[in-house]
């Protein structure tokens, strides 16, 4: 299946005004984290914080909803979050742990569920695993290369970044700047070159912008506890849905990008094995 | 098929069961149901299984034991534990079905690797348990001129001297994964068992793995799995890549068994998900 195995498919945005404000698309990763703390399905979670350095994020516990909303947005290079897994259990004392992660990162992390060998007490302890879709992402090298050089515009004056309809857009005070994407592509990791999940189809919910309208995500529930969460959350309140049916540009769109980042890099990975390289899929 | 023929099925290092019908999904859980249990024990005989101490630091077996309270019916009315030092009553080695061996064996003793040809001809199944046994882990640092005794200097994997069925490296292994296999090796579930036979061929770990087996084989995803898994917190990540500070680092091969790009059991994850 294309989108992975999942129970329910909806558009849908966080009803908070502060969380729409500063969330990349509808909110639905903060919304939710948010919801699952103050509802204690959760004690804490690991998010991808900000630091000094501009759009260069790091892995952090979040133990309040200040937190977790502090960490919204996108930022288009690596936040290692599973490595804060362990000590967010060990030295934050979190008993039931939620997390955000790219589809690699969840599959790092359902590995470790399924075969612990030297992890200990960690396994059981990550009560929501939020996917987020993922086409690719940069090292910070990249990042600066296509915003500083290309576009003309320093890292600290960027109020958002975002990929949609073709391009990379860069939102300052005052502009809004794009660049085709065919200007970022050979910047991308190459590990993601065989990556075949853009939906995060291991997450216990996944979301992206792809299939709804500007300020709403597309929300892919999957696993039975993530099901119940998100459902949860929109009896409460914490969303708005919307059938996704009756949106535009719909599933079709998600659909199709899904193929296509699956059709491309199994070429990849066929053409890796010709040449005898290893991979792990 | 009995649980012995099973076990001594996986002695054709991986060899896949071709018939095999697959195991409905568990989700997650750690324990076999109860009916699965009890089926179990009636149709087969009690597995014997031994455990044998070499050069390891005791740790593996201490995981394995803080596994009584989930394992306590499996471990005292499923298998039969016919040898081992703090385990049985027993000097002379009996035959067994399955021998988990700790730690690695030190070249200079006579009696260690006596004992290890001995579980060889005794045992249908060795498993390498423990990094020790598996890697050789720390004691890969090992250089002699110590006492008590100067002379043990050289210290080795066991699968360097005997042929090894299955690992589950760990420095040591955690409880939970030692409950999984044991409740999969009663239930005779392959599937969930192939990692520990193809790992049975891992006979050297080191934090450089994931420079030389994922970073340079344009793997590396900047995950931070390999971080988070080191034991001895030897991984750190700069610029969404790991490092390794080899003064940490005991050689355990735990961080590049555990990163998403060196191997990935879709099929098992989504059973254990539900999915
Ligand atoms: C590298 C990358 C590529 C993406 N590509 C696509 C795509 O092709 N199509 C699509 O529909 N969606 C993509 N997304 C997801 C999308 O940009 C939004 O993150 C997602 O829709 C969640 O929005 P939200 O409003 O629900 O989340 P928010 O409420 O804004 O929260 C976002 C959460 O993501 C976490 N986060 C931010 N950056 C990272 C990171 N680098 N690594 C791990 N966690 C992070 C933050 O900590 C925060 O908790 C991508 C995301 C990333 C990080
Ligand atoms: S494309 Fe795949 S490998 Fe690359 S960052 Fe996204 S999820 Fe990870
Ligand atoms: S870096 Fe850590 S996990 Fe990897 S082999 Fe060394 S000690 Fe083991
Ligand atoms: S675990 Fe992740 S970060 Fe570490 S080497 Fe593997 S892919 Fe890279």
């Amino acid at each position: 299946m294309v989108l992975g195995t999942y129970k329910e498919i909806v558009s849908a945005r966080a009803t908070d005004k502060q969380i729409q404000k500063v969330s990349q698309d509808g909110g639905i990763v903060t919304g939710l984290l948010a919801f699952a703390l103050e509802e204690k399905i959760i004690e804490g979670a690991v998010v991808a914080g900000p630091t000094d350095e501009f759009w260069k994020p790091e892995p952090m516990v979040a133990m309040s909803a200040d937190e977790i909303i502090a960490a919204a947005g996108t930022k288009y290079t690596f936040s290692p979050n599973v490595m804060m897994l362990k000590k967010a259990v060990r030295q934050y004392g979190i008993e039931k742990l939620g997390t955000v992660a790219i589809p690699c990162q969840t599959m790092g992390i359902r590995k470790m569920q399924s075969y612990p060998f030297g992890v200990r007490f960690l396994a059981d302890k990550i009560k929501l695993l939020i996917g987020i879709y993922c086409m690719e992402n940069f090292p910070y090298a990249s990042l600066e290369t296509f915003i500083s050089e290309k576009m003309g515009v320093s890292m600290e004056m960027v109020e958002k970044m975002d990929i949609g309809k073709g391009k990379f857009w860069v939102y300052t005070q005052d502009e809004v700047l794009s660049i085709p994407l065919k200007e970022t592509h050979g910047y991308e990791q190459s590990g993601c070159n065989v990556c075949l999940d853009y939906v995060a189809e291991l997450g216990d919910v996944s979301t992206g912008s792809v299939g709804s309208p500007d300020g709403w995500s597309t929300v892919i529930t999957r696993t039975d506890g993530g099901d119940s969460i998100f459902k949860q959350a929109v009896e409460a309140g914490a969303f708005e849905t919307k059938d996704i049916a009756n949106v535009k540009p719909g599933l079709d769109l998600l659909q199709k990008l899904s193929a296509q980042k699956k059709e491309k890099n199994q070429k990849t990975i066929d053409k890796r094995k010709e040449m005898g390289l290893p991979v792990p899929f | 098929m009995s649980l012995i023929s099973k076990l001594k099925g996986l002695l054709g290092i991986g060899a896949k069961p071709a018939n095999e019908e697959p195991k409905p999904a568990k989700s997650g859980q750690v324990g076999a149901s109860e009916q699965e249990v009890e089926k179990v024990a009636e149709e087969n005989a009690k597995p014997r299984i031994g455990y044998i101490h070499l050069s390891g630091c005791t740790g593996d077996i201490m995981s394995l034991s803080e596994n009584y309270d989930i394992l306590a019916e499996l471990l005292t009315n499923m298998v039969d534990i016919v040898y081992g030092q703090t385990l049985a009553d027993v000097w002379e080695m009996p035959e067994m079905d399955l021998a988990l061996v700790e730690g690695s064996v030190c070249l200079q003793d006579e009696h260690s690797l006596h004992e290890l040809m001995e579980v060889r001809e005794k045992a249908a199944m060795v498993c390498a348990y423990g990094s020790c046994s598996a890697t050789g882990c720390f004691t890969r640092y090992s250089r002699g001129g110590q006492q008590a005794r100067p002379d043990h200097e050289s210290f080795v994997p066991i699968a360097d001297l005997i042929k090894v069925d299955c690992a589950i490296p760990g420095c040591p292994p955690s409880p939970e994964i030692i409950a999984k296999t044991v409740v999969a090796l009663i239930n005779g579930d392959m599937d969930y068992l192939q990692p520990m036979i193809d790992l049975a061929g891992m006979t050297e770990g080191c934090g450089c793995d994931l420079q030389k087996y994922v970073v340079n084989q344009a793997l590396c995803i900047g995950c931070g799995t390999c971080a988070m898994a080191c034991q001895t917190r030897a991984v750190s990540m700069t610029n969404g890549r790991p490092e390794v500070n080899g003064d940490r680092c005991v050689k355990c091969g735990i961080c590049y068994v555990q990163c998403p790009r060196s191997w990935f059991p879709e099929e098992q994850i989504k059973k254990d998900l539900g999915l």
